[in-house]
């Protein structure tokens, strides 16, 4: 209810006050009038003849021209993204003489279905006068040279030719360089805000994932004009000038499309990713997340029904994997190994003993090593080679999880690596703090035994892990994952030259990460390089026979939880139950070129050395080929040393 | 439902009764009819858009018959609560616009669009009046201060998001309450001193690049004629090439031939006089003069404050969109996107123009009964 105030007016002064004013206003409504009508008058009838001259003279249009898009290639030069023309046949409907009958015939001729006539009449119905409508979009090569034999036939019908955007290698770079799609009304809109719409007016398409997402700019281009002479039609005669547009710079990338291939063939019939990258510059040379799909359909407008399939799909192809977070399970115990070093909290000497099954002080759960009988006697390489649980849940329980999560912080765990495509997760480094922002409960210390072997809330993408691996084998040099190796422009010269100018991208990593003890990072590297290199290692049998010196270790993480003292069966659980197969891996142990980290999600049987190893493999088998590489710096014990008692049984999970 | 005496009621015509203002009616439907005509020469001969106007128009006017209903003091009540309502909606505009980042990319589908800006139009006026009424008139200087922040608030947020055309509305909706109110002139003569002041600090500071360049490209649209000052050159051909009688209509070979832009909303005058020319420029410009009289007249003649200030206020409005319109398409005023009122296509400025009338309306034809 309104406040009652008691205000004694004074109505009639009130009203006249108003008239007055209103008077005033009317008054300035009058003069305005008079000044719009007066410039009205000025144009209409003191120039009219000089406008008259001009609008009948007025034959000249500005048409924008779209900048061709930069391509992309990999690192050898071969064509990742192409422009393709794409024919369409269109029809400007004032130019027909008898609509029906030429629609029928050409549709006779090119073998056009009724849907599209009918659609054709129907968009008919919206399109202005003497404005083009297609009949066709996508017109096959004979039907163009069909058409072009008979085009005398048909006044008014014509093929028109776009670029549009080509992906010849459709599903194995879509994760990767992402695509083009039709620009939407929420595009235009970003467009509007960031002032480039003038500069997309003809453009068809923009960038909507990965690279040409990221380097939009880059690729883009910008627009030209031509200046056109119209006929009083409307139709354009000639043309008077032309600015062409500047096209967009092409990239070359750092990705190699042969190690691609390997890696979609590896992971074929899994659903799982994997990452190569060079830890010397940090270059990806493989990047590839299964089961993926084919970009070009997002091209051409996707159907509702392809894209439902996709979007229920429930193997997820959507999704690229390589910067999705899993559970990173036995392949950070390299990482926990060092922070245990860094931290005093173990020497390379020290050892515990493994009954199978790691206790804490008065309490009752009884955490588990994957092995039943245990590892008996294991120090800190043996710990790395066997994958022995319980030497983890000690050193964890010992380093508390603060130390361990800013340790893995310094890896880059649970934060961006800063890869140039915009869909990467961070995935979790938990730490007390984060557990209390994210459930608002305190930390427990069985959860820190759990991020000993990996596991609890920790999940890490598989190129976090690579980029982890690469500070590793750099001794704590880092590197930024990336995928553009350099952008190139089309220069030409005022003496006709032509030449492509190349400028390299730079990145800039954090600064390095040091220890207190350098030679802490051998002892850690060296453990890894028994793992794949010493008999009865987890990860010697999958690599055995191959001549470039590799390094690795493995991981499986369990996705469901299992009960205290229950045993994993992987054949009595379903499918979304069973074990991710993990492995990372560098090779040469020296000189290190190559790294690989590889995930693969609930696989039948064994574990990351069964599944996930020999994926890592067959990347660095193409990468090497025929090399044959030995370390001068690291002599691999051939036997087992004798104090563990264990049988040279061959392990085949962890 | 107020009760009213028996003799009133016999003197009341069937339209007081349906509290429809006959002369205003005529004015609003002539421009409405004459719009659809426009558009469908602007809009390239098809009669699709011309439906479309047609039904949004149906809607407009029924809203216009049910606003005209209401008890315009009733308004008082809710001016508060309503205009909290509309600033935090216009926030929440602001900070929402700037969430559209996220992954969710792929199921963003159909959009529901609602512009809190324009139900601001008629929500600030109200505000105003009410809060200038509360006093005598005429309005002192302390009243006219806190008015002045009162109307600030959502021209800025609405100038931020960013639409100049409606914030410049919505501003002189306010300041003409504050005119009509009774300001002294001494206080305008200042305050048009401040906002001169203001310029350069908004040019230097605030403007965005492409803004500056549209007032640059209005100071000398000849400088770079196939750039961004082709549409007012293209504009200004059209208008004057008209010529007195005008082309005739759909013979306007600047619309016909797509040389003048947004030609069926913002540069609807341009094809209007080129077709018609300065007669037709003269008739139209006597019935937006006639819609304005009748509207003062019923200001004039309410017998409330505040409902003579709302009903000045929403007809010198309703002006300002004509000389801002016809202004820039003929190279007067900078470019600025304000429609040619109830005869450009577009339904939101239409809808909330006709709930205005229908807010003259209901004072011109409830104030008998209730003072």
């Amino acid at each position: 209810m309104t406040k009652r105030r008691i205000v004694i007016r004074n109505q009639s002064a009130e009203a006249n006050l108003f008239a007055r004013r209103a008077f005033i206003a009317f008054a300035g409504v009058v003069l305005v009038l008079l000044i719009l009508f007066g410039n009205i008058f000025s144009l209409q009838v003191d120039s009219f003849e000089k406008y008259k001259t001009r609008s009948n003279s007025n034959r000249i249009k500005l048409l924008p021209v779209a900048p061709n898009r930069g391509l992309i290639t990999d690192r050898n030069g071969v064509l990742l993204a192409d422009n393709k023309p794409v024919y369409s046949l269109e029809v400007i409907a004032e130019d027909v003489e008898n609509l029906k009958e030429s629609i029928a015939q050409v549709s006779q001729l090119l073998d056009i279905n009724t849907e599209r006539q009918e659609k054709f009449f129907k968009s008919l119905k919206q399109k202005r006068r003497f404005k083009p409508v297609e009949l066709h979009s996508r017109l096959s090569d004979q039907q163009v040279a069909l058409f072009s034999v008979n085009q005398h036939k048909f006044p008014g019908i014509f093929v028109n030719a776009r670029l549009k955007r080509y992906y010849p290698f459709s599903d194995l770079t879509t994760h990767n360089l992402g695509y083009v799609a039709r620009i939407n009304r929420k595009d235009l809109n970003k467009l509007e805000r960031e002032g480039k719409s003038d500069n997309y007016a003809a453009t068809y398409g923009i960038g909507r994932l990965g690279i040409e997402r990221y380097y939009e700019e880059l690729l883009h281009g910008t627009i030209g004009h031509q200046e056109v002479e119209i006929n009083n039609q409307g139709r354009v005669i000639r043309t008077l000038n032309y600015t062409p547009p500047v096209p967009g710079k092409d990239l070359k990338l750092t990705l190699d499309i042969e190690l691609q291939m390997i890696a979609k063939r590896a992971l074929s019939g899994h659903r799982g990713a994997i990452v190569a990258m060079d830890p010397r510059t940090g270059e990806i040379l493989a990047m590839y997340s299964n089961p993926s799909y084919d970009g070009n359909l997002f091209v051409h407008g996707i159907s509702s029904k392809d894209y439902k399939k996709l979007l229920n799909s429930k193997d997820l192809p959507l999704i690229n994997r390589s910067v999705q977070g899993y559970p990173p399970a036995s392949t950070v115990k390299p990482f926990l190994a060092l922070t245990g070093l860094e931290e005093n909290i173990v020497t390379e000497k020290t050892e515990i003993y493994d009954p199978g099954w790691y206790q804490l002080e008065g309490l009752p759960n009884r955490y588990r090593d994957w092995k039943l009988w245990g590892h008996g006697n294991v120090d800190l390489s043996k710990a790395i080679e066997q994958s022995c649980n319980t030497y983890f849940f000690d050193l964890a329980f010992k380093l508390g999880i603060t130390r361990i999560s800013n340790m893995m912080y310094q890896f880059g765990f649970g934060d961006y690596t800063g890869i140039d495509i915009h869909e990467e997760s961070k995935g979790i480094m938990p730490s007390i703090a984060w557990k209390r922002a994210r459930y608002n409960k305190p930390w427990y210390t069985g959860e820190t035994l759990s991020v000993g072997i990996g596991q609890s809330y920790w999940t890490v993408t598989p190129l976090q892990l690579a980029q982890a691996l690469t500070t590793l084998v750099n001794h704590g040099e880092r590197k930024v994952p990336h995928l553009l190796k350099a952008n190139s422009e089309l220069v030409i010269e005022s003496n006709g030259n032509t030449y492509h100018q190349i400028t390299p991208t730079s990145y800039e990593p954090r600064p390095p990460l040091t220890l207190k003890k350098d030679k802490h990072w051998d002892v850690v590297l060296k453990a890894m390089h028994n793992t794949v290199q010493k008999v009865g290692a987890t990860a010697y049998t999958p690599f055995k026979g191959v001549t470039y010196d590799a390094s690795g270790k493995t991981g499986s993480a369990q996705v469901a939880g299992i009960k205290q003292d229950e045993k994993y069966d992987a054949e009595s659980r379903t499918e979304n139950e069973r074990d991710n197969a993990m492995f990372i891996a560098f090779a040469p142990f020296d000189k290190p070129e190559i790294v690989v980290a590889v995930a693969i999600e609930n696989v039948a049987k064994g574990g990351g050395a069964t599944n996930a190893a020999p994926v890592a493999k067959q990347i660095m088998d193409q990468y090497f080929g025929d090399r044959v590489i030995t370390s001068k710096t690291h002599q691999v014990a051939t036997t087992l040393p004798l104090k563990a008692k264990t049988p040279s049984t061959i392990a085949t999970t962890h | 439902m107020r009760s009213s005496g028996q003799d009133q009621q016999k003197s009341r015509s069937i339209w007081q009764r349906l509290h429809i203002d006959v002369p205003l009616l005529i004015g609003i439907l002539a421009l409405l009819f004459l719009g659809l005509f426009l558009v469908y020469s602007a809009g390239g001969q098809e009669s699709a858009i011309v439906y479309r106007k047609i039904r949004s128009i149906g809607v407009a006017l029924l809203g216009m018959f049910i606003i005209a209903q209401i008890p315009p003091l009733a308004y008082r009540k809710w001016a508060v609560p309503v205009f909290i309502l509309g600033l935090l909606m216009l926030s929440s505009v602001l900070l929402f616009g700037h969430v559209g980042k996220g992954a969710q990319r792929w199921l963003d589908l159909g959009v529901i669009k609602f512009q809190p800006s324009e139900v601001m139009k008629l929500i600030v006026p109200i505000m105003i009046a009410w809060f200038v009424s509360q006093e005598n008139l005429p309005v002192k200087i302390s009243t006219v201060i806190l008015a002045f922040i009162l109307v600030l608030l959502p021209t800025l947020l609405i100038a931020k998001q960013p639409d100049l055309g409606t914030a410049l509305l919505i501003a002189s909706s306010g300041i003409f309450v504050i005119f009509l109110a009774g300001a002294s002139w001494r206080l305008i003569g200042v305050c048009v001193g401040l906002a001169s002041a203001f310029v350069p600090i908004l040019w230097m500071f605030l403007m965005k690049d492409y803004q500056k360049q549209r007032v640059m490209t209005f100071l000398n649209p000849e400088q770079d004629p196939l750039g961004s000052g082709y549409h007012i050159i293209q504009s200004k051909i059209a208008i004057g090439s008209g010529g007195i009688q005008g082309k005739g209509w759909l013979q306007g070979t600047q619309s016909q031939l797509e040389f003048l832009p947004e030609r069926h909303t913002d540069f609807i005058f341009s094809v209007f006089s080129e077709e018609f020319g300065l007669i037709g420029v003269a008739i139209l410009l006597a019935v937006y003069l006639f819609v304005v009289m009748r509207g003062l007249w019923i200001a004039v003649n309410a017998q409330h404050a505040f409902t003579k200030l709302l009903a000045g206020s929403l007809t010198l409005t309703f002006f300002v969109y004509v000389f801002v319109n016809i202004g820039m398409v003929s190279g007067l005023l900078p470019v600025v996107g304000v429609p040619l009122p109830l005869v450009s296509y577009g339904g939101t400025s239409m809808v909330t123009l006709l709930l205005g009338f229908g807010i003259l309306m209901a004072i011109s034809t409830h104030r008998r009964f209730h003072v």
